[in-house]
């Protein structure tokens, strides 16, 4: 299973999927600019994601409360989602999704 | 102002679970704790990011909040009554001449200390800062994170951005002083307490504020003065006169200061070794997930472990002419007097 993440400087990679795993996990794990500080409790919301308009159906609308968490970013759209809370399988095969710029390590700290 | 200054065995800073573990292991060994921490109460993590949220892993719990962790860690090292100094950020660090640091804070504040425990986690927690061009310029000086003095936005056409409960609070406390006052928030929906909402909603209804659903695009203004501020809505861009502007987004970690303090750091982690949980400034100490060490995993199970090494070590800098004998509390006499149960 392959996913398809563009960073915040717009370079496009191309990751190995895990089935069970979280997006951001994969994400994380492969060292791109995400910072998840809360781990993947849904409490931060620094793991927002751009999801490709031809995967919206099929990852989905986000919970109450994950748009709790994304009133705590500035730089929301309509394809906003918490990468924590996007769990693989193989119907996500392919997933495209862009890091936002509030899931930079740095820089979004006062 | 004049700072005050205090003499302690042992400063922690940061009073997340790992550093208030370290006040109960230090305490067993006699050592008297102060913790400094940027929030204005125990739990690190545990109380800003997930308080509600259940934690599988604390050995001996199968199930915890970090709510529930944080209470727990503060009764379990009450008989050693550390003190906590909230609301700070640690400025300086340094190694004195006699062997001692010196620690200075932000809110005027010097320690001077035998041992430094750093436990800071991931940084300290910052405003989370809109990423809307050339904000920097603004801040503290018509753009703030925070309310310190109310009297700043008498008069001023203020703009509030966030739906939660620090937006709402402001904006209902804020009404009475101010020349407008325009909450920005990007639904229809707010997380905040629902008695604020309601209010909210009624000063909407009479007119007293203005409710706009929308995402901050921009400011305009000259020298860091403000002069309006723009947001797209659904139904176009929309910009409005304001004068102040106070984007409430909830908090973030940053490492900060830690990075100036000449500690080896290895990818904005402290370097430590795994005997004494020691950083390359000897009787500096990092514990938690701020540390770094081959095989290292961010988990608070582990700063405990780290906890309990660091103390021993720290003992032997404090007390270097005295025989420290190992013992469980299970079974002395002695520590379950420290302990106040025997």
């Amino acid at each position: 299973m392959k996913i398809h993440v563009t960073d915040q400087a717009g370079v496009e990679h191309e990751l190995e999927g895990l089935d069970g795993w979280r997006t951001m996990e994969v994400i994380r794990d492969w060292g791109l600019n995400i910072k998840a500080e809360c781990g993947g409790a849904c409490s931060c919301a620094t793991c927002h994601v751009f999801v490709a308009e031809e995967w919206m159906d099929k990852v989905g609308a986000p919970s109450e409360e994950e748009e709790d968490m994304l009133d705590t970013v500035a730089d929301v759209r309509s394809n906003s989602r918490l990468s924590c809370q996007i769990l693989l399988d193989e119907s996500l095969d392919g997933l495209k999704v862009t890091l936002a710029p509030s899931a930079s390590k740095d820089d979004v700290a006062a | 102002m004049s700072g005050t200054e205090i003499v302690t065995d042992a400063v922690v800073i940061g009073a997340g679970p790992c550093g208030l573990f370290s006040a109960f292991e230090l305490g067993l060994l006699d050592i008297k704790c102060h913790f400094i921490d940027i929030l204005d109460r125990p739990g690190g993590q545990c109380a800003e990011l997930y308080p509600e949220k259940p934690i599988y892993d604390i050995p001996g719990f199968p199930v915890i909040t970090g709510q529930e962790l944080t209470e727990n860690l503060m009764a379990q090292i009450a008989p050693f009554h550390p003190e906590f100094h909230f609301n700070r950020m640690v400025s300086s660090l340094e190694k004195q001449e006699d062997g001692t640091f010196r620690l200075t804070t932000d809110a005027d504040e010097t320690f001077i200390a035998k041992v430094v425990v750093v436990a800071a986690g991931g940084g300290s927690f910052q405003p989370k800062r809109p990423p809307v061009d050339n904000i920097e310029a603004y801040e503290n000086k018509s753009v703030f994170y925070s309310v310190r003095k109310m009297q700043d936005f008498r008069d001023q056409h203020v703009v509030i951005v966030g739906g939660g409960d620090s937006a709402l609070d402001w904006t209902l406390n804020l009404q009475p002083i101010v020349k407008s006052l325009t909450l920005v928030h990007r639904r229809n929906a707010f997380r905040a307490a629902p008695d604020s909402v309601n209010k909210m909603q009624r000063m909407v209804a009479e007119g007293l504020i203005s409710l706009q659903i929308g995402q901050i695009a921009g400011l305009e203004g000259d020298d860091g003065m403000l002069s309006r501020v723009h947001f797209k809505t659904d139904a176009g861009d929309v910009s409005i006169p304001a004068t102040r502007l106070l984007p409430f987004f909830g908090l973030t970690m940053k490492l900060g200061p830690v990075a100036d303090w000449g500690l080896e750091l290895n990818d904005n982690l402290i370097s430590v070794d795994t005997e004494r949980f020691e950083t390359s400034v000897p009787g500096i100490f990092a514990v938690g997930d701020i540390n770094h060490y081959p095989g290292k995993l961010k988990l608070i199970l582990s700063g405990f472990h780290e906890a309990a090494l660091m103390a021993q070590a720290a003992k032997k800098i404090i007390s270097p002419d005295e025989r420290v004998v190992f013992q469980y509390t299970t079974s002395s006499t002695k520590l379950q007097k420290k302990l106040g149960v025997a």
